[in-house]
């Protein structure tokens, strides 16, 4: 029995949780397993509360709503409602780039807040909320349209939101967009991306308002689910366009009320982080009769196959089109292997992160000869750790919402050349000398989608493998 | 040496007459030479009106909201001085159906103490509204706030219910706070058995009927002329009520106990012991007077 088998990692996941109380050994048990070949899911429960008392790396429903699905619309302006720290610490976290000159057509790297004020529980915070979206008009004329996101404590008081919206969008004639994504509901952010979908879904595409003028085609598809985090969906949508087809919105990075507004005239939904918007891929579908098609643009290998799997939905023109794409781009990507690959090969890697990188980004290492060792989500679901089967292999620790020890032990334990997970985990897996790359915000790097993005994808993991820091991490007057 | 700073409280069901019972109490202990603050702890505000004559238009949020924030407050824009030089302050809070008044009371009652207004008074009493919704009525009754609440009631059955709530209530921060109850006081409402009932669920709660308060029109007299009986009307025999009252709560300092609220079946029970229910007879639940 080693810990490279599976009855090894089962026996390490047993004294790991053997440090807990009963009770939380209990529930934690169920979210930690070791993957067998051929089952259909990993395994594990998840989508539950978090256990108190560990460190848990969840956000919270504010947190998927503004931060992740609505922040990167950039020509609206998003009020975070309530008090200031919400939108204040994370102001910019998410990276997720836009063009655009800041408060002419473009609000995203701004943090807009009602700033809640004792009074504002007492007496309630409707008012304010009018008075910031006039101001907000006054200033702001060019803005496209406003979004609430509301904080914990607007939940908790009661107010009204929606009929503030309603009246205003009267008012000053613009989509305003109440999101009721209250920090306090459900077990993690993943609840404040369905509240974000279904707001999109009430509030702006089944309004039917559309986008007049608007001329579609038949190759007309959408880009859901990619934020541009460092320029991602720029190096998503060069590829779907150089094969033919045309990206009328990108829901939501770089993306604007318009591409929100024109979404049902879309062929074709093409949903990058199933996680966050299946929700509105679904209702599109029953409702505008569009399908939708997950896919995959890290690494070379995942790229080719889904740009033949998008093709395949199209005529010869389109098909034709990826395979033009993919052998342009080939001789780019056997360079970058050619120069990392020897550098990598063998090397082994945990995640833990939250989305769809737990699983997308597994065959962008093995591009690389970089193994999975363990993966992890925040706020899966049930059908993400089925879908994660298509991507690990037999023996692949899995964890759920992992706990800040359980992390740290696994990794202590397993001893990988390389974690990628957030912030939080970045210096103390480094102080445990093992290389790091953040994996949601591409460690201020990026783009990671696309032939462009695994240039850079390629460089970063070597950077962080290769460092000779590591080699030097025990001092010298100790015995080795 | 002065005595130790009495903090009381007045809860109980709504409408129950906590404001009217309270605002005569505490009227009576003034004409015994205490000195008295009364925190008025519901958004009406309205439990001051009978000794300042008229009801308090500048509450401590209200102020607060317009000045922007209860820092830029002063104590003597909220603190009034009402019959024998009763103090009086009222919280205040939003309009029904907006906001969070329980937050309210909490802003208000710490603005009050840091800014120095339960100094120089015998007494501060809480007036608190209805039912206790949430944590922020119950500020009084938490940490080193009221010492004593006195539980205003009445033989009907849902303010006997409302009254073991309460306790238990005070039972959840007896223990962490020092917070006791002193008593119950049956508002006459003029019920079957009344008196034994009240003194039934106060042995049960483990304390006392503190008095029994006839009910009579000359307190809704006193009412209109926005007044306390005890001023309005000081020979009556409901006066004297009050009187007594006011003496039996000077001398409980202290004595007040760490309720042992019992649960609903045992509440009906009791009904049941006084004849008011009855065990067997099922058949009565649901059916009208008529019907029967
Ligand atoms: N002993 C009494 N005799 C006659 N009327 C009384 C007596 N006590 C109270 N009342 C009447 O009952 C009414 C309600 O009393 P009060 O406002 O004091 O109740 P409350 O418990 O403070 O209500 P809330 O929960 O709304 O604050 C008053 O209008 C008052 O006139
Ligand atoms: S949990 Fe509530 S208070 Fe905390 S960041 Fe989220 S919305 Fe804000
Ligand atoms: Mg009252």
């Amino acid at each position: 029995m080693s810990l490279d088998d599976i009855e090894g990692r089962k026996a390490m996941i047993e004294e790991v949780l053997s440090e807990y109380p009963e009770k939380a050994r209990k529930k934690r048990a169920k979210h930690l397993n070791v993957y067998e070949e051929g089952k259909p899911d990993c395994g594990v429960k998840s989508n539950i509360k978090s256990v108190p008392g560990v460190m848990t790396i969840r956000g919270c429903a504010y947190a998927g709503a503004k931060g992740v699905v609505w922040g990167p619309i950039k020509d609206m302006v998003h009020i975070s409602h309530g008090p200031v720290g919400c939108g204040q610490y994370s102001w910019s976290q998410r990276r997720n780039y836009a063009t655009g000159q800041m408060g002419v057509d473009s609000w995203v790297t701004m943090q807009v807040t009602s700033d809640f004020q004792e009074r504002d529980i007492v007496f309630g915070g409707d008012k304010k909320l009018e008075l910031v979206i006039d101001e907000l008009e006054a200033m702001f004329p060019l803005s496209k349209g406003i979004s609430i996101q509301s904080e914990c404590p607007v939940g908790l008081i009661g107010d009204d939101i929606e009929a503030v919206a309603r009246k205003k969008a009267k008012e000053i004639d613009k989509v305003i967009v109440p999101v009721r994504c209250e920090g306090f509901r459900g077990v993690s952010q993943s609840l404040g991306h369905h509240i974000a979908n279904d707001c999109l879904r009430d509030w702006v595409l089944d309004k039917g308002k559309g986008e007049p003028g608007f001329e579609g085609t038949d190759y007309d598809v959408l880009i859901v689910g990619d934020y541009n985090i460092g320029g991602d969906a720029w190096a998503s949508r060069i590829l779907l366009e150089e094969m033919g087809l045309r990206v009328i919105g990108m829901w939501s990075g770089d993306g604007t009320l318009a591409e929100l507004e024109r979404g049902p005239k879309a062929k074709m939904n093409l949903i990058h982080c199933y996680r966050s918007m299946n929700y509105i891929c679904r209702h599109m579908e029953e409702k505008y009769g569009i399908p939708w098609l997950e896919y995959n643009f890290f690494g070379p290998t995942q790229i080719a196959k889904s740009l033949r799997n998008i093709a395949a939905q199209f005529d010869d023109k389109i098909k034709e089109g990826a395979e033009r794409v993919i052998a342009k781009y080939q001789p780019m990507a056997d360079a970058i292997l050619a120069k990392f690959k020897p550098r990598l090969e063998g090397k082994r890697a945990m995640l833990y992160v939250g989305g769809l990188r737990p699983r997308h980004v597994a065959d962008a290492y093995g591009d690389l000869g970089i193994e999975i060792i363990g993966t992890g989500y925040e706020f899966a679901h049930g059908d993400d750790y089925q879908r994660t089967t298509e991507y690990i292999k037999g023996g692949t620790l899995v964890y759920d919402d992992v706990s800040g020890f359980e992390l740290e032990r696994f990794i202590e334990k397993l001893r990988p050349d390389l974690v990628g997970s957030g912030i939080k985990e970045k210096y103390a897996v480094q102080k445990m000398g093992v290389a790091f790359r953040q994996l949601h915000s591409w460690d201020y790097s990026g783009p990671y989608h696309g032939y462009d993005g695994f240039a850079v994808f390629a460089r970063d993991m070597d950077l962080a493998i290769n460092s000779p820091v590591w080699s030097l991490h025990k001092a010298p007057w100790k015995a080795a | 040496m002065s005595a130790p700073l009495r903090q009381i409280a007045f809860y109980g069901k709504g409408g129950i007459g906590k404001s009217t019972t309270s605002q005569n109490t505490l009227a009576a202990l003034s004409e015994m030479g205490q000195k008295i603050l009364i925190v008025g702890c519901d958004p009406k505000a309205d439990s001051t009106r009978l000794i300042l004559h008229a009801k308090a238009q500048d509450t401590v949020l209200h102020l607060a909201a317009e000045a922007g924030s209860v820092e830029d407050l002063e104590l003597q824009d909220v603190l009034k001085i009402g019959f024998n030089n009763i103090k009086c302050v009222e919280s205040g809070g939003p309009e029904p159906g907006v906001g969070c008044a329980g937050r309210g009371v909490i802003t208000a009652i710490n603005f009050l103490e840091e800014n120095g207004a339960y100094e120089n008074v015998d007494y501060v009493s809480y007036d608190v509204l209805g039912d206790v919704v949430c944590g922020g009525f119950a500020m009084p009754i938490r940490e080193n706030k009221a010492q004593e609440i006195y539980i205003v009631m009445s033989g009907e059955m849902m303010a006997m219910y409302a009254a073991n709530n309460i306790a238990k209530g005070i039972l959840k921060y007896a223990n962490t706070g020092g917070v006791r109850l002193g008593g119950l006081i049956c508002n006459e409402r003029q019920t079957d058995k009344e008196l034994e009932l009240s003194e039934a669920l106060a042995a049960k709660l483990g304390t006392t009927l503190i008095h029994f308060v006839p009910r009579d029109n000359v307190v809704q007299h006193a009412e209109l002329r926005r007044m306390t009986c005890v001023e309005y009307a000081p020979d009556t025999k409901q006066a004297d009520e009050y009187r007594q009252l006011a003496r039996k709560i000077h001398a409980n300092g202290g004595k007040g106990v760490i309720p042992t609220p019992i649960s609903m079946d045992e509440l009906e029970e009791l009904l049941m012991e006084f004849g008011i229910m009855s065990k067997e007879d099922e058949t009565i639940v649901g059916k009208a007077a008529g019907a029967a």
